[in-house]
């Protein structure tokens, strides 16, 4: 048994002093995310994305990338494992980690370490909390939960909401505490409060009944679009119609393979990416994509995306060139992404504050015949 | 909201447990080993129906055969290859083998189906009755239709058929039951095909009341199944019917009647206390200790 | 005769084990120091030693002790987060403490507190036998996590407040949320390091041993073995069975304090079933008893994922396998007496591995 071990062993430690960084012509990009595990599709949208805009800037010639993407499998231990990795690589600019917990965790690391970091789509306040040199593309989660409490008061969509939340999420968390804050200053009354958690997040019958005995005409659903889907399934088993609306994270909802779209007639949600879109980038990206990996694109893949030309965008203002240290990289980004505006495909005008947070506009959708409509 | 629909609900909800908790029962009374891996079998048998219904369009109840046919080569190879090579071996080793069997599928499935989500398409349509104030679907009766069949039929099974009976015999003493001439390698691959058509069965009506599918599909539910199968006495047909159901019905109730936040934790210490009380669960047998 | 033997085989055992540790532990420190190792080893050093620290302490409960326990994650958790709960309200109420201080008391807290749960765990599950005791384990880990999902611990210039469910702690100007529910902890102050983790390891192994040799191991493994004969000759089970299940939870307590403070935030997800069974599987890789075997199982598995990355996607399938052979071969009976054949003295203690 000892010998099988000495094996492993001896083979593990050949496979940790292997190859080594080298200094070419590219800037080294890496980022961490779940590309194994139950979490693997968020990872992988966001790490195909940013290999999208990879090939693009590089076939055009100028500032030349290489992009690495390392398994964290949604765990905080096995992302700095990742970014370990990558700084082993000799990654000079990060793409942050894709799920807020192990952000959370490589955040510290890289501000520790003085590389600059903008993650896709870890949407938690802790992510950027006291870091001058963490950024984020999506919304931080506060936002969005103010943002569609005022949104329903605005537009009048119900005076009694219901709101299902996952608590163990911190996205979802986050969200939903601004959400019911926001709520109670503007005078809606939250009729039904019910959460799920991982390993519980299959039946829906008791959340959902409790919204319809509580006479909710609306359900908040700040919550990736899985456990959405399967919501609406379940509201759908018992006859109850009460309106949806969603967060950034229920954009997907349509892309699921074998979802029945009649099932989200109608599901409000705010989100900064729209696949169907027809304006010439977002056309372009999504085209790519499916010709690249078969499938349509969902928010995650688009920040990712937006992540790499907005790095080329600083990077070319900045000057920066591949020889430089990350350190003095990182400096140069600083300045850059709190002084300049980025329109992407997942927003325009965008701009950062120096807490690392976005603005940018959410649009407000509708799905209407199994495609979004802008709500406005 | 009424009793009754939280009660349908877990009903139905424990039917899919208790389907599962068989596959669990009948492979721990045979071979002493918790097969972890037979979470994964439901997962691999869900897949299997939705390419069919979907990629080839079969009629449902031939994708569910399908499933089952699928699942049960798989159940034997996997005995054959993993689990047999370990008879002798001590049912930890077995474990941690089945352990690595269930990262091995989730990890095939993967690669194979993508992580992407799949929505499983019902087998019997969205259709629905109301009775009274209280709305219930075409899948939640059928799950409690083919739950009370499937516990009929492998009770009459092991009480009547020959091969029912040597797994029986296999489960009471092996040595014992090889001297009367019966095969014991043969009855155990037996038990696990059957296990794993089970298992195919539980994937289908799993997915088809919860429309998710991905690689961890069968991970939660095989957990819970497992509890159940021991809360109702582990080796014991009728302790994984009324494991399974009571757990259903618990992990509904205490999410309707208590609090969803911490229903997980409620299950769990009834389950603490029922076995406080009846050491080996609700229907188990009471092994006698010899000296 | 045959116990001198097995006398001084063990204290040969014991030896190497220690000798092995202490050379790792300098090999490593040392490049540590001159700054010679890769990052990926470098941010791998601590939470190997927890992991050592978790599998020689479950191993005392499922090898020596011979009971099934599926919850281990469970005090690690407990260990983790009351731990670091001490640490950063020592951090907040007392300004300019060491930072080794800090972590000592996290680690002494967390071992504490995990082994109070320990006890309080112990004293009805140990009534039951085999599988229906590794159930309840399971369901008590679990619970551990439910329950500290949806905690809140404050801290400000009036002490501690809990609240559960929802965060009603209502501090007070300069309170500082500690843990928040299923944020978990964040802004942890990353103070372990190699030389907290070799500390600890080096405890839990001269604590394990010393069990294993002493009058109470001989009581242990007697009840092990047959616990019918060992009640006969008046061995106190319970108080055996406790014993062994509380120091157990202790050491997995301080390791979970060491692990969490070796990053910057923690949830409680991280301590679910699935590292439960990644520490057993240390174990029997490692062979039940054998506390050589599991100090060397906890280090190479963990670095046996990251070893594979050049397999990107499929590391994790490469992973399964090699876990699956191994199990195959070393249980393998020809490969068994091949062994036993090559160590004519080990023929003894084969039979538990």
């Amino acid at each position: 048994m000892k010998k099988v071990f000495a094996i492993i062993l001896a083979a593990a430690m050949v496979f940790a002093l292997g190859a080594s960084a080298f200094a070419d012509g590219a800037f080294k990009i890496g980022g961490t995310g779940p590309l194994t595990g139950g979490a693997a599709i968020y990872g992988n949208a966001a790490a195909n994305g940013a290999a999208i805009a990879v090939e693009e800037i590089n076939a055009l010639g100028g500032i030349q990338f290489e992009l690495k993407y390392e398994d964290d499998t949604h765990d905080a231990e096995k992302a700095i494992n990742a970014y370990n990795t990558l700084k082993d690589w000799g990654m000079q600019i990060s793409l942050g980690s894709v799920t807020s917990t192990p952000c959370v965790a490589t955040a510290s690391e890289t501000y520790d370490d003085r590389i600059f970091a903008i993650t896709p789509s870890a949407s938690a306040v802790a992510v950027t909390e006291d870091k001058d040199n963490m950024f984020q593309m999506c919304f931080a989660d506060p936002n969005q939960g103010s943002a569609s409490a005022q949104y329903i008061m605005d537009k009048g969509l119900a005076s009694k909401v219901a709101v299902i939340w996952k608590n163990d999420d911190v996205y979802s968390k986050g969200i939903y505490e601004t959400f019911k804050a926001k709520a109670a200053e503007l005078g809606l009354e939250l009729v039904s409060d019910t959460t799920f958690a991982d390993g519980n997040d299959t039946d829906f019958s008791v959340q959902v009944a409790d919204a319809q005995a509580n006479g909710a005409e609306l359900i908040f659903l700040p919550m990736y679009y899985t456990p959405a889907s399967l919501i609406l399934a379940q509201a759908d088993k018992i006859g109850y119609t009460p309106k949806f609306f969603g967060v950034d994270g229920m954009d997907g909802i349509l892309t699921l393979e074998g979802f029945d779209t009649a099932l989200a007639e109608g599901v409000m949600l705010l989100t900064p990416f729209n696949a169907d879109a027809t304006d010439e980038k977002t056309v372009s990206f999504v085209t790519k994509y499916q010709e690249k990996y078969g499938e349509i694109p969902n928010q995650f893949a688009a920040d990712g995306y937006d992540c790499v030309y907005a790095y080329c965008q600083a990077l070319t203002n900045a000057g920066c060139t591949p020889d430089m240290s990350a350190e003095e990289i990182c400096d140069a980004m600083i300045e850059q992404f709190t002084t300049m505006t980025f329109n992407g495909i997942t927003g325009d005008n965008m701009t950062w504050g120096t807490d690392g947070a976005v603005t940018k506009g959410p649009k407000g959708m509708v799905i209407s015949n199994g495609a979004y409509v802008g709500m406005d | 909201m009424s009793f009754l629909y939280f009660l349908i609900n877990g009903i139905s909800l424990g039917s899919i447990y208790a389907i599962i908790a068989l596959g669990y029962t009948m492979v721990y009374g045979i071979s002493k080993m918790l097969n972890f891996a037979h979470g994964d079998v439901i997962m691999v048998g869900a897949y299997i129906c939705f390419f069919s219904l979907t990629r080839f369009n079969l009629p449902p109840l031939v994708a569910v055969a399908a499933a089952m046919l699928v699942c049960m080569v798989l159940g034997m190879t996997i005995e054959k290859l993993a689990y047999k090579p370990l008879r002798q071996a001590t049912s930890l080793a077995v474990l941690i083998t089945a352990i690595g069997v269930s990262y091995l599928l989730q990890n095939l499935a993967l690669l194979l189906f993508s992580p992407n989500v799949k929505v499983f398409p019902s087998i019997v349509g969205n259709g629905k009755i109301s009775m009274g104030d209280i709305v219930v679907s075409h899948v939640t009766i059928v799950t409690i239709i083919v739950c009370i069949v499937i516990m009929v039929g492998m009770t009459l099974f092991t009480g009547r058929t020959k091969i029912g009976k040597a797994m029986r015999a296999c489960s009471e003493d092996k040595a014992a039951a090889q001297l009367m001439g019966i095969n014991v390698d043969a009855t155990i691959s037996v038990t696990f095909i059957i296990g794993s058509g089970l298992a195919a069965i539980a994937g289908v009506l799993l997915c088809s009341t919860y429309p998710t599918l991905v690689p961890t599909t069968g991970s939660m539910p095989g957990i819970k199944a497992f509890t159940a199968a021991v809360f109702g006495g582990i080796g014991s047909i009728p302790g994984a019917f009324l494991g399974g159901l009571l757990l259903g019905i618990i992990e509904i109730f205490a999410k309707a009647y208590i609090s969803t936040q911490i229903s997980d934790a409620i299950v769990f210490a009834v389950l603490i206390i029922v076995l406080l009380v009846k050491p080996t669960g609700l229907l188990g047998k009471k092994t006698r200790e010899k000296v | 005769m045959g116990k001198t033997i097995r006398n001084s085989r063990t204290r040969t055992v014991n030896f190497i084990t220690y000798a092995l540790v202490i050379i790792a532990y300098i090999i490593l420190q040392s490049m540590v120091s001159s700054g010679n190792i890769k990052s990926v080893l470098k941010g791998m050093l601590v939470p190997i030693c927890a992991y050592i620290v978790m599998a020689v302490s479950l191993n005392l409960t499922v090898g020596v002790l011979g009971e099934l326990s599926l919850g281990h994650a469970g005090f690690m958790s407990v260990g983790a987060f009351t731990g670091v709960t001490a640490a950063m309200a020592m951090f907040y109420g007392i300004p300019g403490v060491a930072p080794w201080l800090r972590l000592l008391v996290g680690m002494v807290t967390g071992a504490v507190f995990a082994a109070v749960a320990g006890l309080l765990i112990g004293i009805p599950v140990l009534r039951l036998r085999g599988d229906y005791l590794a159930i309840v384990t399971l369901a008590f880990g679990e619970i551990i996590k439910s329950l500290i999902n949806n905690l809140y611990v404050g801290f400000d210039s009036k002490g501690f407040h809990l609240s559960m469910l929802e965060d009603k702690t209502n501090l007070l100007e300069g309170g500082k949320l500690i843990i928040g529910g299923p944020m978990g902890i964040g802004g942890i102050k990353k103070i372990s390091n190699l030389t907290a983790g070799f500390i600890l390891v080096m405890i839990t192994l001269i604590v394990v041993f010393h069990i294993m040799n002493s009058r109470s191991g001989r009581a242990i493994m007697a009840i092990r073995d047959n616990r019918i004969a060992a009640e006969s000759v008046g061995i106190n089970v319970t108080k055996y069975k406790l014993t062994v299940f509380t120091i157990s939870a202790a050491l997995a307590g301080a390791a979970g304090a060491l692990f969490a403070m070796n990053y910057s935030t923690i949830v409680a997800n991280k301590f679910d079933f699935n590292t439960s069974i990644l520490v057993l599987v240390f174990v029997v890789l490692g062979g039940l008893s054998n506390m050589l075997g599991s100090v060397i199982a906890a280090a190479a598995l963990t670095i046996l994922p990251e070893a594979l990355r050049q397999f990107s996607e499929y590391r994790m399938l490469v992973y399964a396998i090699v876990l699956i052979l191994v199990m195959l071969a070393t249980n393998n009976p020809a490969l068994r007496a091949l062994i036993d054949k090559l160590k004519p003295g080990r023929k003894n203690e084969e039979k538990e591995g």
